[in-house]
């Protein structure tokens, strides 16, 4: 038992290790600007406009949800006009962002791995260093930077879904009284909240793509290894979403409180 | 041109090469043979840098690619071509895309001077007019001959086979053989090929080296491979089992 648990750390941080070389070497990629447009412009549309229906779908229902159990509490203590406002709030720096990564690390981060692992398997990525091509600068960079580029723009399209949604229900499903819950929502939600959740946004997309490159770039053999990396890549970059989140939250609320 | 010194490298504590030692002259055409899992495919990507071996030395024109890290070794694989076992073609690439990929990513050449040179270079290994294709439409010789198109078009000095007729039948295995010896003389290419189809080593090799225990075990020209006395190579040559051993 005593040997097993050492042996699963020493393997979990070797894996931590490959994985920030993986990040070190993307990113020193970044810089030499050797992008393939053409690439990067598919990743962006496999990435973004592909994911469009699954980000809708959450952020709409997780908005409804939200202001019918807001209300049903509120209505309590007369605060039902306070609905959206929790709504949006809520939307803007926690569940936009965290059910937005989720939805595309389930989506997104599992094609990444299953595509690079098949790659791996087959052979294509030693083909690839074979043409004299660098596996970072053809694979990875062109993923991180569409995930850049489209987490945030999902994630502010699943939040004002959610927002409008949530209005939706509040004043047509419960009478709340729409000018007093709009007035409500923009008196309470303040730029800091958008600014978070763009943030979070922004570190969940790397989050999701490095895990997604580094599952399918290390992947074991055969189909039974892309399976499993697939499947490491969701519940990894889900597992790391959740608790960077908090952290997040933490650091990004201590500094727009000091602001 | 290639020289190899007490090459080592384990899986676990298998030892798959075990102090492996040869060198191989510019121009010349040079056979690997062994046992299917005897470490053949592994030595080959140690020549081009795809594997980092435990200890031992691999130098491509006297300079040692061993300490070398990836972007180094991206410089050094560019004397180099090299066709996989299974053609490693990139799915969702079309034949042009596929062979001319090293030129396209460079974009150091108009898309035309890219265009005649696949062609040209379709040509020769017979497959003209297969442009536009997907991998998925080409049958298992044909993809042979892309990644050799693939391997060969920016004329490298040397080329890697990694098993280039196994899972073909004997005609098509034919054809590739036929095709390797018209790169060869053509280009004027070192020539390195992994295989364990005797009848492949006899064409195809001026010399042969046998991979046995991790060990070069023999090396020599193929008619002194097919007359010799050694127990080990008879029966690697005549292919028949030992009663000893367990095959499955």
């Amino acid at each position: 038992m005593h040997v097993q648990a050492r042996q699963w750390i020493s393997e979990w941080l070797e894996g931590l290790g490959r994985l920030t070389l993986l990040t070190r070497e993307s990113i020193a990629s970044l810089l030499t600007f050797k992008v393939a447009w053409r690439d990067l412009l598919y990743q962006t549309y496999f990435v973004g406009v592909k994911s469009q229906s699954v980000v809708l779908i959450t952020g709409a229902f997780t908005g409804m949800v939200l202001a019918a159990q807001t209300y049903l509490q509120f209505h309590k203590v007369k605060m039902d006009t306070a609905t959206l406002a929790v709504v949006s709030v809520s939307m803007c720096s926690e569940l936009g962002p965290v059910l937005t990564g989720l939805m595309v690390a389930g989506r997104v981060g599992a094609a990444f791995a299953a595509e690079l692992g098949t790659m791996r398997v087959t052979e294509q990525i030693d083909a690839l260093r074979t043409l004299a091509t660098h596996p970072v600068d053809y694979l990875v960079v062109p993923r991180l930077i569409a995930l850049h580029v489209a987490m945030p723009l999902l994630t502010a399209e699943s939040i004002a879904i959610g927002i409008v949604a949530g209005y939706v229900v509040g004043a047509y499903f419960y009478g709340i009284d729409r000018v007093y819950l709009w007035h409500n929502m923009l008196w309470y939600t303040q730029p800091p909240e958008v600014v978070v959740g763009m943030i979070k946004a922004l570190i969940f997309g790397g989050i999701v793509a490095m895990i997604g490159c580094y599952k399918g770039m290390c992947c074991g053999e055969g189909a039974e290894g892309v399976g499993r990396a697939t499947t490491e890549a969701v519940v990894y970059s889900s597992i790391t979403i959740l608790i960077t989140n908090f952290f997040l939250t933490l650091a990004l609320g201590k500094l727009f409180h000091t602001l | 041109m290639i020289q190899v010194r007490d090459l080592r490298k384990s899986y676990d504590s298998n030892a798959v090469l075990d102090g492996v030692n040869f060198h191989i002259e510019k121009g010349e055409s040079v056979v690997v043979i062994g046992r299917s899992g005897g470490g053949k495919s592994v030595l080959l990507k140690h020549l081009i840098g795809l594997l980092k071996p435990d200890s031992g030395q691999v130098l491509i024109e006297n300079e040692d690619i061993v300490p070398m890290n990836e972007r180094e070794l991206l410089r050094v694989r560019r004397k180099f071509g090299m066709l996989f076992q299974g053609a490693a073609l990139f799915d969702s690439l079309t034949v042009e895309e596929n062979v001319a990929f090293a030129f396209r990513r460079e974009r150091s050449m108009p898309r035309e001077e890219i265009r005649r040179k696949v062609c040209e270079v379709l040509e020769m290994v017979d497959l003209p007019g297969t442009e536009d294709k997907k991998p998925a439409e080409l049958s298992g010789g044909m993809r042979k001959r892309v990644g050799l198109a693939r391997a060969i078009i920016y004329q490298p000095a040397i080329v890697l086979y990694d098993e280039p007729t196994t899972g073909l039948d004997p005609i098509v295995a034919d054809s590739i053989d036929k095709l390797i010896l018209r790169v060869r003389d053509r280009l004027d290419v070192t020539t390195v090929v992994v295989t364990h189809d005797m009848r492949s080593a006899r064409r195809l090799g001026q010399r042969i080296l046998m991979l046995h225990n991790g060990k070069i075990y023999a090396a020599g020209t193929p008619d002194e491979f097919f007359q010799s006395e050694d127990p080990v190579i008879r029966r690697f040559v005549e292919g028949v089992s030992d009663p000893k051993e367990l095959y499955f």
